[in-house]
């Protein structure tokens, strides 16, 4: 048997007083594929980013090839040949992929630096990887989101990495894409590479992986070979904990009405044939992977990027939404999945972020809306100084209600919701789930994402997944996580396809 | 369904490179004006009207080449045209009219605005000051110093120093003869040293720059430097041209907006990442260019602002419409997977969060 090349033991770590991992470790071989799985917030992307040098750990031990290590940087880790690629591409899209590879560390001769030494290198690595679609001058920003990835892994084998870590590296990428990727994992296997393998996709876990270890709320659960395990134990081992009771239960009275929202057939570049039916007094829920389109799904819906084929029917009747503002007149609300960014004016009050969307497309009603402000914020339950605060300096889950306000002002029909309880504290979330129930109950409609897979279950009426731009699966209330997961997977093509459109 | 589409393939799509763009429109521009010039009977190639572009090429060209390192690191320099004439002064003063004087009065110069070229950079990097407000800041304090300090033209510059300015190989004038050199060193610069490429990385993604391990303040303070040393190399040329220093030579130029509109219509991006040298010089020919022909067609001033004007704002436009970051399509033309229905007209995508984010 071989050396272990890396060590991790009892890696503990806690943001602001919450243990975020407990006592993980993992060992690698060289030329092993060690899959780490678990849910959203089991700590696999804080166990990497130790390793990696990004955070400092609090307690345990790693050892690299027989070396206690302790990485300040990830450009550290990197020269000590722990590598890294992360999830969101670190690429200069202006740049040819020759120079972002060396990018920091460009070959020199006679002090200057050699263009033709590094195009060069970055051939050879790109030829032993046995790419050839990638020309090493070409900008990145020519390249698809595969060859992009396939840029990354370069720049962490240009520093000779033993060990390379891969945070989701298949989640922008399609299905005919990962096949690519899998070559090249294959590849770096036979020349001894480690490889930290971290997917959601189950698939790819056992198509890939020697072994697995799998976390479950910062906390190590199992880590063996993968032969033990199959996709049914899997699932059970990451997911092994009942629905929090927290979900409230619908308000007494709520009605499913008439179908308030159908999508027939809608498409548009991101998405494709979604065919969606959405009733009055519904809360629908959206599954997926990240990047399978659920986010692309309620942009099409709200008219950010339109749909280009299909019906949409509001109440019955067809209407056609070629822009955010027609869909605002129309009724929709979208609380949107990036809230400093796309949901409020960091640097502006409440009071003017809650009038936002009232001041810009329903203008008469200002006066009265900003009358009752007050008493909205109160029963969101926003915690404030007053409604001068600008919103930059309250919580991340008092943020989010004032987002709900600025779209409850407008007296939505239909309430399009991408990733509401993102970044907020449980009593936050809390709040959110009820006023979810509270519109049901009057008759809105709502469409909710989420990668919550509890919450998703705690929360719909109805299930839909997605897969690859399409509708894989339509699932009923309550169904477990395992059924979802296999349709968000890809692993089934279609499952059970209930209701639709009718 | 299309798998990962070959390299050759792919070449083709690729856009244009924009110095090349720049280049053909530096071309049109030149046509278009030689045929609008004949018609009021003069020849745009006469060797006199070849040296007028030339010479009026290379001030703004100085201005220019320092402008385009700053912006590609993201930052912008306002205060140059202050830098030039300082620079101007303070040559002009030192050489009092003796030749042996020239080379003393030169390394000062230099020395002064490479000071204040520290200075900018250093408060956009270590106070994280926008480079617009720094050196705005730093502009208006050297104006204070210039209209407190000279009522008018001051110093006296030997006729030696003069012939920079005034003599030429044939039809090509000296200066801008040094002003090429420059550009060309300048491009090497950026393609064959480490600070070269971490300026583009800097300008690119501070985020990127870093986790690679760079140290991201020091190729901004460089490009500060680099754009105040040829700001005053630009002031000691107008010197050389005029006999004295001017404390007026620099704002009555405009050079400081001048030279960003040249960096931009020569493809660099304002936002900084992209851009290069070559361009800026085409960008800033297509000015003399431009120039020359409305000044032979004797066109009214006016007139010849409103043509500036419209043609930055249009080349801006045009380099937008082609760089708008797109997220990759999924589905229909140009995506990976066909759709199940097929789009009539693929609509164009409009900006998306991530497109927004860069």
């Amino acid at each position: 048997m071989t050396e272990p090349i890396l060590i991790a033991e009892g890696l503990e770590k806690s943001f602001f007083g919450v243990q975020v991992l407990r006592g993980v470790g993992l060992t690698l071989y060289p030329g092993e594929v060690h899959g780490l799985i678990g849910e959203n917030g089991a700590g696999k992307s804080t166990f990497m980013k130790i390793l990696a040098g990004v955070y400092e750990r609090d307690a345990g031990t790693i050892r690299l090839a027989g070396e206690e290590v302790d990485f300040q940087h990830p450009v550290q880790a990197a020269r000590a040949g722990l590598a890294t690629v992360f999830q969101e591409f670190n690429l200069l899209p202006e740049r040819t992929v020759a120079e972002n590879v060396f990018v920091g560390r460009e070959p020199k001769r006679g002090g200057f630096v050699d263009r033709k030494a590094m195009v060069r290198k970055t051939r050879e690595l790109l030829a032993d990887l046995g790419i050839d679609s990638i020309e090493a001058d070409a900008p990145v920003r020519s390249l698809s989101v595969a060859e992009q990835q396939i840029v990354e892994i370069v720049k962490a084998l240009s520093t000779d990495a033993r060990v390379i870590q891969m945070d989701e590296p298949t989640a922008a990428l399609a299905d005919h894409e990962v096949e690519l990727l899998y070559a090249i994992v294959r590849r770096l296997q036979e020349r001894g590479v480690a490889i930290i393998y971290v997917s959601h996709r189950l698939k790819e876990i056992f198509d890939l992986c020697d072994s697995i270890t799998v976390l479950k709320d910062g906390a190590l659960v199992s880590t063996g070979p993968a032969s033990e395990l199959d996709t049914d134990e899997l699932v059970r081992r990451m997911v092994g904990r009942p629905i929090e009771a927290y979900y409230p239960d619908p308000e007494p009275g709520t009605e499913l009405g008439e179908p308030r929202l159908v999508l027939r057939g809608v498409g548009n570049a991101y998405v494709d044939g979604v065919d969606l039916e959405l009733r009055a007094g519904e809360i629908v829920g959206v599954a997926g992977l990240q990047g399978s389109g659920r986010t692309e799904l309620v942009e099409g819906v709200f008219g950010i990027t339109p749909f280009t084929r299909g019906q949409i029917l509001l109440d019955g009747a067809e209407i056609t939404i070629t822009s955010a503002r027609r869909a605002v007149q129309k009724g929709f609300a979208l609380i949107t999945e990036d809230r400093k960014a796309q949901g409020l004016a960091l640097n502006q009050s409440v009071l003017d972020n809650a009038l936002l969307v009232i001041r810009s497309v329903f203008a008469r009603r200002t006066r009265t809306v900003r009358r009752e402000l007050p008493g909205v914020l109160s029963s969101l339950e926003v915690v404030f100084r007053g409604v001068d605060q600008e919103v930059q300096y309250l919580s991340g889950g008092n943020q989010q209600k004032v987002v709900l306000a600025k779209w409850l002002a407008t007296a939505p029909r239909v309430v399009l919701l991408d990733e509401p309880t993102r970044g907020i504290d449980v009593g936050a979330k809390v709040a959110v789930y009820r006023l979810m129930r509270r519109l049901a109950k009057e008759g809105v409609a709502i469409l909710m994402i989420s990668s919550e897979l509890p919450e998703v279950i705690g929360m719909s009426d109805r299930i839909v997944v997605m897969h690859d731009g399409r509708a894989s699966a339509e699932l009923p209330a309550r169904s477990d996580e395992a059924t979802i997961l296999t349709a968000a997977t890809g692993s089934v093509s279609a499952i059970d396809l209930v209701g639709g459109a009718e | 369904m299309s798998t990962i589409a070959p390299a050759k393939q792919r070449r083709r799509r690729r856009q244009l490179d924009a110095t090349f763009i720049v280049g053909v429109a530096l071309v049109v521009v030149i046509v278009v004006g030689a045929i609008l010039v004949s018609t009021v009977g003069r020849n745009f190639f006469s060797p006199g009207n070849i040296r007028d572009i030339l010479t009026g090429m290379s001030v703004l060209g100085f201005v220019a080449i320092g402008q385009t390192l700053v912006i590609l690191c993201a930052s912008l320099d306002l205060s140059v045209p202050y830098v030039i004439s300082l620079s101007s002064l303070i040559a002009a003063d030192l050489m009092q009219g003796n030749p042996a004087n020239i080379p003393f009065a030169v390394l000062v110069t230099l020395a002064v605005a490479a000071v204040i070229g520290l200075a900018n950079g250093l408060i956009v990097t270590k106070l994280k000051v926008n480079g617009f407000i720094a050196t705005l800041g730093t502009g208006l304090i050297i104006k204070g110093y210039l209209d407190s300090t000279y009522k008018g033209t001051s110093g006296n510059v030997p006729w030696e120093f003069q012939l920079i300015g005034a003599t030429g190989l044939g039809p090509i004038p000296v200066s801008t003869l040094l002003m090429l050199a420059t550009a060309l060193l300048a491009a090497l610069f950026l393609s064959r040293t480490r600070i070269g490429h971490q300026m583009f990385a800097v300008g690119g993604s501070e985020q990127v720059a870093r986790l690679s391990g760079i140290r991201t303040a020091r190729p901004i303070i460089v490009a500060h430097v680099l754009c105040s040393i040829a700001a005053a190399l630009a002031g000691l040329l107008l010197a050389s041209r005029l006999g004295v220093g001017s404390p007026t030579v620099g704002t009555q130029g405009g050079y400081d907006l001048l030279s960003i509109a040249a960096v931009v219509l020569g493809g660099t991006l304002l936002m900084g990442g992209r851009g290069s040298i070559w361009g800026t010089i085409g960008g800033v020919a297509i000015f003399a260019v431009m120039d020359s022909v409305m000044s032979v067609m004797q066109v009214n001033p006016f007139l010849k602002d409103v043509v500036r004007g419209v043609v930055i704002v249009a080349a801006v436009a045009i380099y937008t419409s082609r760089n708008l970051d797109r997220r990759r399509p999924r589905f229909g033309p140009g995506g990976s997977v066909a759709a199940i229905t097929d789009a009539p007209t693929a609509e164009k995508p409009s900006i998306t969060k991530e497109g927004a984010k860069r």
